[in-house]
């Protein structure tokens, strides 16, 4: 079940604590991985503890250029692309009234729409290749909304949104269009919690416990794999019950 | 008929696996061939990789035959 063997993924935020969790898993089922971020360095050691099967291509996602040249890098780079996993995201908390423009325009642009031109991009040879499979990575607070995130929850509830439209138009092509959306997961973003702030939270999850990267990571394997092939156009909630849809 | 009739023609019979006969100059892509508003994005994207061309939208949404598409690659294709 779920092997990935000669698939070919992106995996964008590939440093990040949840990023780097899913190109672990992908490549683990057996797929050839292309991990992109901004920090080359963490990038070649991620690339260097998974040994083969492994391209990086840098790659900063609030540039435009930088974004259209990353499917294209990717594909020549795996000589083609069947799972693209927009996982990047940034968060700049503020609460609505003193939020200023460039917080909202670079939480839109690389959270939103880095993904609508990744997408667009990969899927021009997905629907030649008559296969495909992209996963956003959502979040909780883009289906709840969350005090001093805004820009944040709007752009993963764009997302959301976004992989609807995209799931129904190619469909007809094998290629299917989800959302992963987790709720607290121990990463970088969460370490910062002070014990308090860390309390509050775990009251708020009936399993009384944040997640971890690897529970993230499952869950995209499985979307990406052969197997969810009638899935399409969801929205999997990893969260350990602190919201039910 | 021209080097570029016989090409698209051959594109048209690939991507929308219609017999080639039906693939006439008068041919609707939507009515007479079946092809969904995505066959006829893909086939626009076929045209513009086998004759190195940009089809840009507002010309692609005036390609709706088969004659059209041939048309317009003979006067724009390199």
């Amino acid at each position: 079940m779920f092997d990935l063997t000669g698939r070919k993924a992106l995996v964008t935020g590939a440093t990040g604590g949840i990023g780097g969790a899913i190109a672990r898993a992908l490549h683990a089922q057996g797929a050839t991985v292309t991990l992109s971020g901004t920090r080359r360095s963490a990038l070649d050691e991620l690339a260097a503890s998974l040994g083969e099967r492994v391209h990086v291509v840098e790659a900063n996602l609030s540039d435009k250029d930088s974004v259209e040249a990353l499917v294209p890098a990717a594909e020549s780079a795996m000589e083609g692309l069947d799972i693209l996993v927009n996982n990047a995201g940034v968060t700049k908390d503020n609460l609505f009234m003193r939020m200023k423009d460039d917080e909202w325009d670079t939480v839109i642009a690389v959270n939103l729409t880095a993904a609508f031109r990744l997408s667009r991009a990969a899927v021009k040879n997905m629907m030649r290749r008559r296969y495909g499979r992209i996963v956003n990575i959502g979040s909780v607070v883009g289906s709840t909304g969350n005090p001093g995130q805004g820009n944040y929850a709007a752009s993963k509830a764009g997302l959301i949104g976004m992989t609807k439209a995209l799931a129904a138009e190619v469909a007809s092509r094998n290629i299917t269009v989800n959302c992963v959306a987790p709720g607290f997961i121990e990463s970088p973003m969460t370490d910062v919690l002070n014990d308090k702030q860390r309390e509050g939270i775990l009251g708020t999850i009936p399993m009384g416990r944040l997640g971890t990267g690897g529970e993230i990571a499952s869950s995209v394997v499985y979307l990406a794999s052969s197997e969810a092939a009638y899935v399409t156009g969801h929205t999997l909630h990893v969260n350990g019950g602190m919201a039910m849809f | 008929m021209s080097d570029v009739a016989d090409r698209v023609k051959k594109i048209v019979v690939e991507h929308l696996g219609v017999e080639a006969d039906k693939v006439t100059d008068n041919a609707n892509f939507i009515d007479d061939l079946g092809a969904d508003s995505l066959d006829t994005v893909e086939l626009v994207m076929a045209f513009e990789e086998e004759f190195n061309v940009e089809i840009p939208d507002d010309a692609a949404e005036t390609i709706v035959t088969v004659g059209d598409a041939i048309k317009f690659l003979e006067k724009n294709a390199a």
